[in-house]
């Protein structure tokens, strides 16, 4: 059961004539992790961020074909249908997103955590700190922070920050959270506890991740999808795209030889 | 080359500290006179150039003799014709404009000067500029970085840069013969005051700080703004939770260098504060800045009244320099 389905997709940049996804068709599936692997400018960054439409940030984008969304309450609807602010704000809400770099608000741990709460209303303190808490906890931060939860989140280190900006994503309780190239800016360490964090959080959450690093997509992903020049090649579980491809270009990307 | 490099960019450098150190002695030496004839009374004292007799039988102080009070000459010879009334003992000579003091030729008098009537000129003009300035410096920054489509931003960019290159006494006038009368009829008072020499130096520092405050909301890293999009914050919420903390350095920035051109500026506001030694009892009255007061009247002043002049300028330069240090060190602290 796909907790999104991506159907005949295609996006256009402003100002540029081809598209850069080309009839894409995908399915999130639910409490699956999903990775989307493709040499650089493939468009999986590009197909992630049209998940949330964090895109409209920007205008001039042209969309075509569904991404439907199938909530807690089994309602489906189109991702790309949705046109005022107050929708875009439940959608992103409901899908979540973590950057390629750590983006802690200029702000304390707490608040940090505590902002996509405080924006979506929650004004009661002791409901805050719960789940501010319980969000921490299950970010594995809480032991490292919760004696300066009051301190700026700019002094944490780029791993600690990368986790807070999970658990503050993970703080408004999200049905998918899309990962863009989460640990591209850290050291090895600390990418470990990331991976073992995307791993822990999929029995809450659906999960897509884009990442440059085949050996994290093999690690922690149930299904991989390889994107090349705005085509999706192929998708399927995990291990068979690793051990046995069925199209060329895949074989040929995960056994390096282009990429 | 490598130690010339060093050595040149490390003269530079100090440069500012000889500078800094050189124009305060400066100050200092040509103000001493003033210094140790007023001491710290110049300060609270709101008399300028009075002549006070020393003559112990005499029973008051007689007459101040202004000089530039052609504009609103009126009030000041109210305020003289009063203290004239009370006086029997002194001789008054009196003229349309000027007044002159003949003395008995016993009488043993001394000019004292006073610096509390500018240096509250300046603060008032300087204060009344930014409450007016800020806000809306703050209303253009955020529509260019954050509202506006780029090409529109763009000329409105243009515009503002243009709208700070225009001289001062440009200002001035502009704000003499079109400004003043629309003031004095919305608030009421004269034409020329505190109120209406504020607004015009708050338009003339407006451009500065939106322009450096759009520049440091531009560096506000996208991705930090989509990720609190992403939590599903609206454009508002981002502006505020995320732009405002992120380029307060910036803002702060532009405060101090508003600041500094306030405090210093002298040609729009000679034309614009009336330019009288008197305290303003409304906000609508004339009154004088400092560098009004230097300007004014440097090139008459001698002796004791140069000294004074000189003792005003180190006033100034400390006043901006406290002020800005003040402002870099506790908020830039603060901020980080």
């Amino acid at each position: 059961m796909p907790v999104l389905n991506i159907k005949k997709f295609s996006f256009t940049y402003p100002g540029v004539d081809h598209p850069s996804l080309k009839n894409i068709n995908l399915p999130i599936k639910k409490n699956k992790i999903t990775a989307l692997i493709g040499p650089s400018g493939c468009g999986k960054s590009t197909l992630l961020r049209s998940m949330n439409r964090i895109h409209d940030l920007y205008p001039g984008n042209k969309y075509e074909g569904k991404i439907e969304f199938t909530d807690e309450n089994k309602q489906i609807s189109d991702i790309l249908d949705i046109k005022k602010e107050n929708e875009f704000i439940e959608l992103r809400q409901k899908i979540g997103m973590i950057f390629q770099k750590p983006t802690p608000f200029p702000m304390s741990i707490f608040d940090n955590v505590a902002y996509g709460l405080k924006i979506a209303g929650v004004k009661n303190k002791t409901e805050l700190a719960d789940r501010v808490e319980v969000a921490l906890k299950g970010s594995a931060l809480w032991k490292e922070v919760h004696d300066r939860l009051n301190k700026s989140a700019m002094g944490l280190s780029g791993g600690q920050q990368q986790r807070l900006c999970i658990a503050r994503a993970v703080a408004v309780k999200p049905e998918v959270l899309l990962f863009d190239e989460p640990t591209s800016a850290l050291d090895p360490i600390s990418t470990g506890a990331i991976e073992e964090l995307i791993v822990e959080l999929k029995k809450d959450v659906s999960i897509a991740i884009v990442t440059h690093n085949m050996q994290q997509a093999s690690r922690i992903s149930d299904y991989t999808a390889f994107m090349y020049l705005g085509d999706l090649v192929e998708y399927d579980k995990t291990e068979n795209i690793f051990l046995n491809p069925k199209e060329k270009k895949t074989e040929d990307y995960i056994t390096g030889r282009f990429g | 080359m490598e130690k010339i490099f060093q050595k040149l960019s490390l003269s530079s450098a100090s440069l500012v500290f000889v500078l800094l150190i050189g124009i305060f002695i400066t100050l200092y030496t040509a103000a001493k006179p003033a210094i140790d004839e007023f001491g710290f009374d110049f300060v609270t004292n709101p008399d300028w150039n009075k002549e006070v007799s020393l003559n112990p039988t005499s029973l008051t102080d007689t007459v101040v003799d202004m000089e530039e009070d052609s504009l609103d000459g009126e009030i000041i010879d109210e305020d003289d014709m009063e203290i004239a009334d009370e006086d029997d003992d002194a001789i008054l000579d009196e003229d349309e404009d000027d007044m002159m003091l003949d003395d008995e030729d016993d009488a043993v008098t001394k000019t004292i000067y006073g610096g509390l009537v500018p240096i509250i000129g300046t603060l008032l003009t300087t204060l009344i500029a930014l409450a007016f300035a800020l806000p809306i410096a703050m209303g253009i920054a955020v529509f260019l970085a954050e509202i506006a489509p780029k090409n529109i931003a763009n000329v409105v960019g243009i515009a503002i840069e243009l709208l700070a290159a225009i001289p001062s006494i440009i200002f001035g006038m502009w704000g003499l013969y079109y400004f003043a009368p629309i003031i004095s009829d919305l608030f009421g008072g004269y034409q020329v005051s505190l109120l209406t020499a504020g607004l015009v130096l708050g338009v003339m520092v407006l451009p500065f700080m939106a322009a450096i405050t759009r520049d440091s909301m531009n560096t506000t890293p996208n991705v930090l703004k989509e990720s609190a999009y992403a939590l599903g914050a609206t454009k508002f919420e981002v502006i505020k939770d995320i732009i405002f903390p992120f380029s307060k350095v910036g803002i702060i920035g532009s405060i101090i260098l508003a600041l500094g051109r306030a405090l210093g500026e002298t040609m729009a506001v000679a034309f614009l504060i009336g330019s009288i030694f008197v305290l303003p009892q409304k906000i609508t009255d004339p009154t004088i800045s400092i560098p009004v007061a230097m300007a004014n009247n440097f090139g008459e002043a001698s002796g004791l009244g140069e000294s004074a002049l000189f003792y005003l300028a180190l006033i100034l330069f400390i006043i901006s320099f406290a002020i800005i240090s003040i402002a870099k060190f506790y908020f830039l602290k603060k901020a980080n």
